[in-house]
């Protein structure tokens, strides 16, 4: 579970993130939906402890992130917007270098990442170097390097970034097979059907502060419009 | 301290599959000083020793008035060419190099015990020929001095009387030294050894890094910042010493092919060379190696980096410049400087000279400091909150 309350970040004089708070629980998937530029990555930052917040606070599991950012990194599994890997490195190579830094036992480490080769369906890109994989090869060993350790939480900075559609629809299985596990997962996006074919609670974020947050269900509602996309524009003011 | 060594043998595995740091740390960085240096000096020597052993072409103008002095000449390696008519011209035109004109009258004085004229005819605005003017006027001076004395002998006279004055000439460079002038620019050639073995480590410990997008992820483990660091480092170093170690172990090869015994020199570059230099250079490769990656820290791509580090390359040159050109005498706080210290030592290592025990504890010492100091100053560069982000 995730809690965040009042998280603030300015560059210079610009306010990236202003004030936001929301839950993310267990066994839910929870989407961060926003426009570009909207604060989803700073935000999601502030979450994995790589940037410090200037105000508010992250609990993971009840864990303070300012407090303790080392035990917190440990419970979250982050696929974030930069999944660069190493390129003379295979996939498994790569998957168990990561296991190696969360501090795993060679064989835990090893059998974890086999476990997670045939989740994903990746066995025969395994033993091969990371060099000339598809967008979607690289998806799945950035996601299967990040949950290695097995966390509760996990994080995506806009995991269907660049899939196709077969991909794209393995990758929501994924989540889902996740969700089912009683994870928590909390994904970024700024794709409507992205929030609407997987998503059970929808937080809409812009200019850096949260305009909604509820189901698709509540979010009609409270728009007062059937169709998804035109709720997203309505609430985030661009409509006319 | 396991992750340390975790990123540590993953820098490693991921380097040797890499042939821009296979050529650079163990190919480049290692042979570039010593083939240069043997290239160099077999070029040098090899001239000098031709010149001395080739006959020397000269267009002799009267040969036929002096048989005797021609054929002294001819004994010390003259060849003689061929007359010219205007002699002055063709040297002016560069068609001959050297001409040597015996007076007509050089018979009739020559016989008579006046002084006998011969000429030379040279252009001496053209440097490559001074050598042979030398030699020639040598010969010429060697066969005068010679008959001087025979005629003072025939007089009844002791030939030192024509000699008042010896002036002898007392060269206290001991033939060490003298090789060592040729080998000053070998301590630079080790530090561009250094720095070329772990350039490529250094780059990609967080420009590279950061330019491919792995450094966000890296930094999102459950790991201090500063034991990546520190694996980086100790990988980066390691690259660096085994270049370095190629490096020394390829001078010593070279050193046994070096035509130095020809000249009369003599270079100190054996095993003692090897022991002496090896455990002083240490510190210097962990120096030089955090800083190259504290220059990289800073660089925003990759190219930035190699532009940065191609100029910090030259850094340690300085004092091998101001080395071979100011005569200074080595005082013992230099050897308190980093860089200079290690290079003023291994200088006199190569001439054979004492090296101080508490110049070579001093330079250690130092420079280890200076490398916690710069280890310090990365630790916060690592730590900031900019590092990973890349746009």
């Amino acid at each position: 579970m995730i809690e965040v309350r009042g998280l603030s970040k300015s560059f210079g004089a610009t306010r990236a993130v202003d004030g936001v708070s929301f839950t993310a629980r267990d066994g839910e998937i929870t989407g961060l939906l926003g426009p570009n530029g909207a604060g989803k990555t700073t935000t999601l930052r502030m979450l994995y402890t790589l940037m410090r917040p200037d105000a508010g606070s992250v609990l993971v599991d009840g864990l303070d992130a300012g407090r303790e950012p080392l035990a917190v990194k440990r419970s979250l599994g982050v696929l974030p917007d930069a999944r660069g890997l190493y390129k003379r490195l295979t996939a498994r190579e790569n998957i168990e270098y990561f296991a190696a830094l969360q501090g795993m036992e060679p064989s835990a480490a090893r059998a974890a990442t086999e476990a997670l080769i045939v989740t994903l369906a990746m066995q025969d890109i395994a033993g091969r170097r990371t060099e000339g994989f598809s967008q979607g090869e690289r998806v799945k060993t950035a996601i299967a390097r990040a949950l290695v350790h097995g966390p509760r939480n996990v994080l995506l900075d806009e995991p269907t970034n660049g899939l196709d559609v077969m991909a794209t629809r393995s990758l929501r299985d994924f989540l889902r097979a996740l969700r089912a596990d009683g994870h928590c997962v909390l994904l970024s996006t700024h794709l409507m059907q992205e929030v609407a074919a997987l998503c059970d609670r929808i937080i809409i974020i812009a200019h850096g502060g949260i305009v909604a947050d509820g189901t698709a269900d509540e979010l009609r509602a409270l728009a007062g419009e059937q169709q998804l996309e035109e709720v997203f524009m309505k609430l985030i003011g661009t409509a006319p | 301290m396991n992750a340390a060594v975790t990123v540590f043998m993953k820098e490693c595995r991921e380097s040797l599959r890499d042939r821009r740091v296979l050529i650079n740390s163990l190919l480049l960085g290692p042979l570039l000083g010593p083939v240069l240096l043997l290239v160099l000096m077999r070029l040098v020597v090899g001239r000098e020793l031709e010149k001395a052993e080739q006959p020397l072409p000269v267009v002799l103008i009267g040969a036929e008035r002096a048989p005797e002095l021609v054929g002294a000449l001819r004994q010390m390696g003259l060849r003689p060419r061929p007359a010219v008519a205007d002699p002055e011209l063709a040297v002016r035109e560069q068609r001959i190099d050297l001409a040597l004109r015996i007076a007509p009258e050089f018979g009739a004085n020559w016989r008579a015990g006046r002084p006998a004229e011969v000429e030379l005819i040279y252009d001496s605005s053209r440097r490559e020929g001074a050598g042979d003017v030398e030699r020639l006027r040598g010969m010429l001076e060697g066969y005068a001095h010679r008959n001087g004395a025979l005629r003072l002998l025939a007089r009844g006279l002791a030939p030192t009387v024509a000699t008042p004055l010896i002036v002898a000439s007392r060269d206290v460079a001991t033939p060490q030294a003298r090789g060592a002038l040729l080998f000053a620019m070998l301590p630079y050639m080790l530090m561009l050894t250094i720095f070329i073995g772990g350039i490529w480590l250094a780059i990609d410990s967080t420009a590279g890094e950061r330019e491919r997008a792995s450094l966000e992820p890296l930094l999102i483990n459950p790991v201090p910042r500063d034991r990546i660091l520190l694996g980086k480092l100790l990988a980066t170093a390691l690259f660096s010493l085994a270049s370095l170690v190629l490096g020394l172990l390829a001078f010593l090869a070279v050193g046994r092919f070096m035509p130095a015994a020809e000249l009369g020199m003599n270079l100190e570059l054996g095993a003692h060379f090897f022991a002496v230099a090896l455990p002083l250079l240490i510190p210097l490769v962990l120096l030089l190696c955090i800083a190259q990656i504290l220059i990289a820290a800073f660089a925003r791509s990759v190219r930035e980096a190699q532009t940065y580090l191609g100029l910090a390359q030259l850094v340690p040159l300085i004092p091998s410049v101001v080395l071979s050109v100011l005569p200074i005498k080595a005082q013992l706080w230099m050897y308190a400087v980093p860089v200079l210290g290690q290079q003023l030592a291994i200088m006199r290592l190569l001439r054979a000279e004492p090296l101080a025990a508490l110049a070579v504890a001093l330079s250690v010492m130092v420079t280890l400091l200076a490398a916690v100091a710069v280890f310090a100053l990365v630790r916060r560069v690592y730590n900031s909150e900019r590092l990973a982000i890349s746009a």
